[in-house]
Parts: structure tokens; sequence; C-alpha cells
């Protein structure tokens, strides 16, 4: 620590510090040396943080948020543990951001999010893990590169998990059922590592057929479309139609049933004449018989043009007459 | 002669820390420690973690980690037994289990991963030549889910299997564990990471999935023009419907009505049918004589009677 110091000065003898002396500068060593291990006695752990304290590499005990005082640094050592902070793993793409805590090998993210599904076809998954550090203890001292046996795990999940799929289910219905399923199995592999995480949740960001197979999905889909459109447009015929002959169908009833009416009133009126007609002329019938003549002639007469009176003696007058001449029918 | 003394005080104290320095170390919480002297292994691996003593100078400190370590395999090409050729990515997890043999047999952790290397490569290539694709890919005989409107077509029929991914891995942690037996090492999990067609076969795989696909959007046309062609047909019965029953209706109001019709009339002209043929032939005479008929007249009419007599 000193030892610079101490072997320095008794080695030129006629060289004579003026003011320090050999004392006083080991004093000071010490003191700059006590200092630093004072300073290494206080630790302020942060809100989201637990200290983990080691004494001579063996684990002590855990310390929680607050200004905590440990022995110097030699004797105990203190990391520091976000254990309140959630963190997250992309797989498939990445947020381009400088300060993501784990820095990724240069694969390409297809490798990351191609995988095979049940039927032996391709999708593209891609999704995000976040997660949370429950044990800092297992966290910090049983898994060697937690952060890279993590990604291991989720892909090696996430593909057992798909695998067992059919790429439509994946694609379509079996979204959440994939992410709760990931969630609990990475979640035991979790514990049988001891890597001391808490998977907090599993997000599917896009599942999608690989490119070169995109277009027919998409075609899928349109036929779909297609499919409602025909269906709404027959639906929409048979809306336009239909209630229109409903109503059409009333207007014939109804007419129906004007005509009836119409025809019984009419039928009860007559009737109902005839009657009282019938009555008056019982009371004096030839009279009324004899007046209802006259006065029919009296009505017809008037409107003929050519009237041919004839002598009720004459006879073989037919021959003369021009019938038809005049008349047309 | 005091300053000697002090001079040999400090020699002693810097001879002290020295020795010191030298015996004692810490072993961390992630660590496990075999002490050799000259090369010889002494006493029991340290696992336990804490400052420990030692012989000072002669005594060497060797170091191993003690946690969980990562096994990252290559991304092999290899053939199944269907001979489909597939990527094939795997990882394992190991720890030293003895410090000591590992250090007499594997020296280093760079030297166990390549000793790992060679074991679980080759086991796992050994393991996929024995199995088809569908082994390494599937789990479980597990139902596909889908909606009602997207099953899947039954063209291709999807195999089932017998073994399954999780097997297969087992299989290959079997095997490889007794391969490691005598190295000092365990191998605790194995796992495919990732599998994938090689290009060749992911190019048919595409062409396979795109014909698939087209049949799906086939058969959703075919569905759409049917049932649309289903709902005009139906359009047309009800249409028919509609309108035959209106008229079947409207007859028969207007048949009552006419009958109702029919027997007011011949309930009233029946009291005295001579009167009404009278009042019907007046009716029917002054409707249908008009200005274009010629009326001839005889003078013994009812009418003209007076004109004759009065002549």
């Amino acid at each position: 620590m000193s030892d610079p110091n101490i072997r320095g000065v008794p080695r030129p003898p006629n060289f004579k510090p003026p003011q320090f002396s050999p004392r006083w500068i080991l004093t000071a060593a010490l003191g700059i040396v006590v200092l630093v291990m004072v300073f290494s006695m206080g630790h302020s752990i942060q809100p989201e943080e637990l200290g983990v304290v080691t004494t001579f590499g063996s684990y002590s005990r855990t310390i929680e948020p607050g200004f905590r005082v440990t022995w110097p640094a030699p004797i105990q050592k203190v990391q520091k543990v976000p254990v309140q902070r959630q963190l997250k793993q992309e797989f498939g793409f990445r947020t381009v951001r400088a300060d993501t805590r784990s820095q990724f090998d240069s694969r390409s993210f297809a490798e990351e999010s191609l995988m095979l599904t049940g039927d032996l076809n391709v999708a593209e998954v891609s999704w995000i893990t976040q997660y949370r550090i429950d044990d800092p203890f297992k966290y910090l001292f049983k898994v060697d590169r937690v952060s890279h046996t993590f990604r291991d795990m989720n892909e090696a999940i996430m593909r057992a998990v798909i695998g067992d799929r059919s790429v439509t289910e994946v694609l379509t219905v079996g979204r959440q059922e994939i992410a709760s399923e990931v969630e609990v199995r990475l979640q035991e592999l979790c514990d049988s590592y001891e890597t001391g995480i808490k998977v907090d949740q599993i997000v599917l960001q896009d599942v999608t057929p690989p490119d070169e197979v995109k277009p027919s999905f998409n075609e899928v889909n349109q036929a779909q479309q297609e499919k409602e459109r025909l269906i709404n447009e027959a639906r929409s015929e048979f809306n336009r139609i239909i209630p229109r002959a409903r109503g059409e169908a009333q207007q014939v009833l109804q007419e129906a049933e004007g005509y009836a009416t119409n025809r019984v009133n009419r039928a009860k009126g007559d009737a109902a004449l005839f009657n009282e007609l019938l009555s008056a002329y019982k009371r004096a019938p030839d009279v009324t018989r004899r007046r209802i003549y006259l006065e029919a002639m009296q009505d017809i007469y008037p409107t003929i043009k050519t009237k041919v009176v004839i002598d009720a003696d004459l006879k073989g007058l037919l021959p003369l007459l021009n019938l038809g001449g005049e008349t047309k029918p | 002669m005091k300053k000697l003394g002090g001079l040999f005080i400090f020699i002693l104290v810097v001879a002290a820390v020295i020795v010191a320095t030298g015996s004692l170390y810490v072993v961390d919480e992630t660590q496990q420690v075999v002490i050799t002297r000259f090369g010889e292994p002494i006493g029991e691996p340290i696992t336990t973690p804490g400052l420990k003593l030692k012989f000072p100078f002669v005594d060497t400190v060797n170091r191993f980690e003690k946690r969980f370590l990562a096994w990252d395999g290559d991304r092999n090409q290899l053939p199944t037994k269907d001979k489909r050729f597939i990527y094939v990515d795997t990882y394992a997890r190991w720890r030293i289990t003895d410090p000591l043999k590992f250090f007499q047999r594997l020296r280093d952790v760079r030297g166990a991963q390549s000793r790992l290397d060679d074991i679980l490569d080759g086991e796992t290539r050994n393991t996929i030549a024995r199995y088809h694709l569908i082994e390494v890919v599937r789990s479980t005989n597990r139902e596909f889910k889908a909606n009602d409107d997207l099953v899947e077509s039954n063209d291709r029929v999807i195999e089932a299997i017998t073994f399954g991914r999780g097997k297969l891995t087992e299989e290959v942690l079997a095997t490889a564990q007794t391969r490691v037996g005598d190295l000092g090492i365990e191998i605790l999990d194995f796992r495919f990471k990732r599998l994938n067609y090689v290009n060749e076969v992911r190019q048919e795989v595409y062409a396979r999935m795109i014909s698939e696909r087209n049949r799906i959007a086939e058969k959703f046309r075919a569905e759409g023009a049917g049932e649309a062609a289903r709902i005009s047909g139906e359009k047309d019965k009800v249409l028919k419907e509609i309108q035959s029953e209106a008229y079947r209706d409207a007859q028969i109001i207007k048949g009552k009505a006419d009958a109702e019709a029919a027997d007011l009339y011949a309930a009233a002209y029946n009291r005295d049918p001579d009167f009404y043929r009278f009042m019907k032939s007046m009716e029917v005479l002054e409707n249908t004589l008009d200005s274009n008929t010629t009326l001839l007249l005889g003078t013994d009419g009812d009418l003209l009677r007076y004109l004759e007599r009065m002549r």
C-alpha cells in the first residue's frame, strides 16, 4: 500500500525532505487508506434496488433501500440489484435505443423470429418478455451470464409452444394462449435454472407469415372479405325486394277489402232501395207502375232524335224504312 | 541505531503483509477452488465462499466457476430421418461438479466448452437423424385450433408424433450425460433453441404455403358465391310466396263479398220478381236508348194511344 514511500525514503541519505518526515508520509498514506475505507462503508440503496452484502466473497445479508453501513471495502462488498425495475428483452426486433442493458450479438433478427409451426409451415413471431429480478441472491450467484441464458430460454420455449400449433392458429386465434403458455413454461424453467427471475409478461408483437408468403395470406383475407361482400350484397338485394313485396301484398289485400266493402254496401243499398220501392208499389201497384213507366218514357223520348209514329192499323211499312242508313251502332 | 531499528520494523511489517496476502485468499460466492502445491492438488476442493488460508508462496489457487454455465451449440445443418435439411441451434446448461477432476481433465472452461461441442453436437446430429422432422417440431399431439371459417384444408394430413421434442432432448441429454461423467461436469439441461429449414427447403415450404393459402382463398370465394346464390334463391321463393298468398287472399275476400252481395240482391228481388223485372227493364231502357236510336212508335202503345184518340 505505502511501500514506495517507505522504501524510497531511507535510500538517499543526503536527501532531506524539508517538511515531510517519513513518519508523516506514512501517517498521511494510512490516513488516505482509512478515509477510503470509511467512505466504502456507506451505501445508498435506491428505492428500486436491494443491496447484496458479501463478506470476503461469502453472502451475508441483503440490505433494503436507504443509507446503509457495512464493513469497509476489502471485507464487505455490496452489489446493487434493481429488483423493482421492470426489465425487458426483445426478440425478433430491437428498439433503437442506446441505453438498453444488454448488448446483443449481431444476429439477424429473422433468425430469432422465424420458427416452424406444428404443420411444418413457417411463421415469424416477435415478442417482448418483461421480467423482474425476484431473488437477487440467485440472480447474482447461481447462473453465469443470466441475461444470455434468459434469452436462450425464451427462444427455446417460444419455439416449443409454436411448434405445437398450426400456422393459422398462430396467426389468428392462438395469440393470447401462446403468450400465456410461454409465460408459464418460461417461469417454470427460470425456477429450475435458479435464475432468480420472475417473468411478468410475454407480449407478442408482430406475428406474421414470412414475407414471401404474405401476399397469399393477404389474398385469403381478401377472399374472406369478398365472401362477406357477396353475401352482404345478396342480403341487401333480399332486403331491398322482400319488404317491398310484403307492402305490395298488403296493398293488394287492402284493395280487395275495399272492393268487398264496396260490393256489399252497394248490394245493401240497392236492396234497400228496391225494398222501399216495393213497399210503396204494393200500396198502389197500378198507379205506381204506370207512373214509373211514364217517367221513364219521359226521360227516354227527348233523347232520341229519330222518332217515327205509325198508326196501329198501318201494315207493311217496314220495307220503306231505311234501317241502319243513318244510324251507326 | 534508532533509525536502523525503525527500518527493521518496516521490513518486518512489509514481510508480514506479504506473507499474509500470500496465505489468505477469498473464495467468491460464485467460485470454487482447487489448491495445488507445485502442481499437485492439495486437499478437497473448496466449494464454500469466504476468507480461506493456504500455505504462502507454494500453494496456487485455481478458481473455477460454481454457477450454471451456458453452452451454446453451433448452428448446424442436419438431415432428419425423412431427409429434410434443417438448421438446428441448441443450448445447454452445465456446471462443474468436481473441480479437481475438471481441472485434471479439462483444465478450464474453454476446454470444457470444446469437449461439450464434440459431445452435444454429435449427439444432436445422431438424434436428429434418427427421427422425422415432425418429432423435433412438435412436443405433443395437441389438436390445432382455428376459426370455424378458417379450418385448414384436409388435403395434407397432419402427422402425429410418437416421441416429440421433449423426448428427443431427453435422449440427447441422457446420452451426453453418460459421456461427460468422468469430466467432473454435469449437463443439467439441453434444449433445441432454433429449428429452421435450410434455404432451398424453405423456398419449397413457402411455395407449398402459398398454394395452401390459395386453396383456402378459393374456398372462401366459392363459399361466398354459393351463399349469395342461396340467398338470391330464397329471395325469389319468398317473393313468390308473398305475391301468391296476397293474390289468393284477395280473391277469397272478393269472392266472399260477391257472394254476400248476390245473396242480398236475391233476398230483396225475390220478394217480387215481377216488379224487379219491370224496374230493371225501365233501367235498361233508359241506359240503352240514346240519340242514335230510331224509335218506331205504334199508336196503340201505352203513351201514344192518346195521340190517336185525339186525332
